[in-house]
């Protein structure tokens, strides 16, 4: 039996549920069923239980397949097959020669729109709202997993989340941006825009990691740290700075994993790591290609055109050395197939896990720097 | 990140007689700013300086020695907006005389030793990308080395998106560095001058041992215009300048430029290294 503890927001909610009986299939995409929820005690921080499908904050129930405008032919063609199925079941009449001509079309057209995407489409791609979040990985990947709160100095961010969490037999710390799901809770998770309190709950979750001798998983999945009055008052650019100075010295195995927008500072404040993963359709830049636009052609509808120069692609960061796994994605994006998703993430993080706990911890530390400290480009003319 | 482009809009002009005060607007006599240090005397507006005039300034005379001066950038993504980033370069080295946005290098202040970075706003507005991170890396990893003092004096947008991701590494690159310094008890002192943003704010300029600002200068991770635009409202009188950070507690202190040296020299006498009094030249 599998077991989750897991806090929700805004009060603070403990919801402890069977995996196994919460996950449902709904096509592919897995979510947590209201009704069978399995095993739910909510209760909130006054002690006052209340009912958890008021609070569940990240449903994927209602989620409608949308295509993006690159995928509609794709949709096409599928919504043709299910209309000649439901045609030759309803009529009697035999249809299935056309629709295994159809299926092997949409299989063959899938294929080439997915293997020639340039850089905007990706970038479409790693913002997809049905593509699963860090809470999404969290509850595929770990048998367990309790989450903290808080950064002990002002309040909790909900756009970053941490916690411990069981991977097979290791004890791992989690922290990862978190993007919402619906309205309401991209709005309570600002869009998964971390403010200064959300740094330094990662912080404290590296803490926890140091003193327990825990290796760290992150998932990064931000359009960028929070520019807003609130979080330059609170010290945004010193806590992303103390986040990676953090980082630099922990003597713990520290793996990255970027999920979807790995933008800016936000990602890297969560991102000096031993071994980065990414996703075949996620991105890592240093700034969002409409950002870039707009301060490079003084006009951001040439965000696609940016996009293509920050060579922000897996398959370029891939090459650069910057990530050192490619993980490929399902046909369509992870989205598409979050448990086989999942289970390539998971495959990955335990051959890292593998190969980093076997590293003595000063080495570790020593390695994270000669890793970072090779990282640019220049000439020196002789002198 | 970066917020500032090499044709920002403040850019003075010191040519002739006279100039105009970027703050007050008063038509001041060129002679009268540069006795006070470029510092206005109405206002009290500091204006920016280059790399030279804060060696002018700081740096006892005849004792500064510049350390890797040949570093330059080689547009790694082969970078093009409207123009190439390379043409880009060769154009701002011809019009600055430099390689790129930062001098380094090692000096006295008052004769106490220290090693110093130096940001040039004019060369594409102070933005750090490949060069100006090994720069950085080396001068902290040589501060780390001999146990001596370092000064960054900062004036910077932030990364150079130019160079992209690696751009955005140099953040991971020299605060892995100043990881190593800490273990070294070398003193690391940072001056911010106006502005210090993006990238450069949120890595080693925002964890100093103890951090200076030059009045008024604006200090932030995000831009004001970036900010007024997604929160959709006016920003307060004063936001993310100097003062503002002094009273959230982000800094340390805020100094006029015609006591600066006095006060870098008294920080260095209580926590830094007073051993080493000559420089090789």
């Amino acid at each position: 039996m599998l077991f989750h503890t897991r806090f929700l927001l805004p009060a603070a909610v403990i919801t402890i549920r069977s995996a196994e009986a919460g996950i449902k299939e709904r096509g592919t995409t897995p979510f947590i069923s209201r009704k069978s929820a399995g095993k739910t005690i909510v209760k909130r921080a006054s002690g006052k239980s209340i009912d958890a499908a008021e609070t569940e904050c990240y449903p994927m129930t209602n989620m409608i397949h949308q295509p993006l405008d690159f995928e509609k032919p794709i949709f096409e063609l599928e919504k043709k097959i299910e209309e000649f199925r439901q045609l030759s079941s309803s009529e009697g009449i035999d249809l299935s020669d056309e629709i295994s001509r159809l299926e092997k079309k949409v299989k063959k057209l899938r294929e080439e729109t997915f293997s020639n995407l340039n850089a905007w489409k990706i970038i479409q791609l790693s913002r997809h709202p049905e593509r699963p979040y860090t809470y999404d990985y969290i509850y595929l990947i770990s048998n367990e997993f309790i989450e903290i709160h808080g950064d002990r100095r002002f309040k909790d961010d909900p756009a970053l989340v941490a916690g411990i969490g069981l991977i097979d037999k290791h004890r791992v710390v989690f922290i990862g941006e978190q993007k919402g799901r619906g309205a309401k809770d991209r709005a309570l998770r600002n869009f998964g825009m971390p403010h200064p309190e959300g740094y330094r709950k990662a912080m404290r979750a590296m803490d926890l990691a140091q003193k327990f001798g825990l290796p760290i998983i992150t998932f990064i999945d931000t359009p960028g740290a929070y520019p807003g009055i609130g979080a330059e008052e609170r010290g945004q650019a010193e806590a992303i700075s103390a986040s990676i100075l953090k980082l630099a010295s922990l003597p713990v195995p520290v793996i990255g994993c970027i999920i979807g927008e790995g933008s800016s500072g936000g990602a890297l404040a969560i991102g000096l790591v031993d071994k980065m993963l990414m996703l075949e359709y996620a991105v890592y830049s240093v700034i969002s290609p409409e950002g870039c636009a707009s301060i490079l052609w003084k006009d951001q509808s040439k965000a696609p055109l940016a996009a293509e120069a920050l060579k922000l692609t897996s398959y370029e960061l891939n090459k650069a050395g910057i990530a050192d796994t490619l993980l490929k994605e399902p046909p369509g994006g992870a989205h598409n197939d979050s448990k086989l998703m999942a289970q390539t993430i998971k495959d990955a993080l335990l051959n890292a896990l593998e190969e980093l706990n076997a590293i003595p911890p000063d080495e570790l530390v020593k390695n994270r720097y000669a890793r970072y400290r090779t990282i640019g480009q220049f000439r020196e003319a002789a002198e | 990140m970066p917020l500032f482009g090499s044709d920002n809009k403040t850019k003075n002009s010191l040519d002739g007689l006279w100039i105009k005060c970027n703050n007050c607007g008063e038509i001041i006599y060129k002679k009268e700013v540069e006795k006070n240090l470029k510092v206005c005397p109405k206002c009290n507006y500091h204006f920016r300086l280059s790399s030279e005039e804060w060696i002018n300034i700081l740096i006892d005379q005849n004792s500064f020695h510049e350390l890797w001066p040949d570093i330059e950038s080689i547009d790694p993504l082969d970078f093009k907006d409207r123009t190439r980033y390379r043409d880009k370069l060769k154009e701002t080295q011809k019009q600055t005389g430099k390689k790129d946005a930062i001098v380094t290098g090692y000096g006295l202040i008052n004769e106490l030793f220290v090693h110093i970075g130096i940001f040039d706003f004019n060369f594409m507005g102070g933005s750090m990308g490949s060069v100006v991170g090994e720069k950085i890396t080396r001068l902290i990893e040589k501060t780390a080395e001999e146990q001596s003092n370092l000064l960054i004096v900062t004036s910077s947008g932030g990364a150079r998106m130019q160079e992209g991701i690696f751009s955005l590494l140099q953040m991971a690159k020299t605060n892995a560095a100043l990881s190593r310094l800490n273990g070294s008890k070398s003193l690391y002192m940072a001056l911010l001058t106006d502005p210090t943003t993006g990238g450069v704010a949120a890595s080693f300029a925002s964890i100093a041992d103890i951090i200076i600002a030059e009045p008024k200068a604006l200090i932030g991770f995000a831009g004001p215009r970036v900010i007024s635009d997604t929160i959709g409202q006016k920003l307060p009188e004063g936001f993310q300048r100097a003062e503002f950070l002094l009273e959230h507690g982000m800094i340390d202190m805020v100094v006029e430029r015609k006591v600066i040296k006095k006060t870098i020299t008294q920080i260095i006498r209580l926590l830094g290294n007073t051993g080493r009094r000559t420089v090789q030249l």
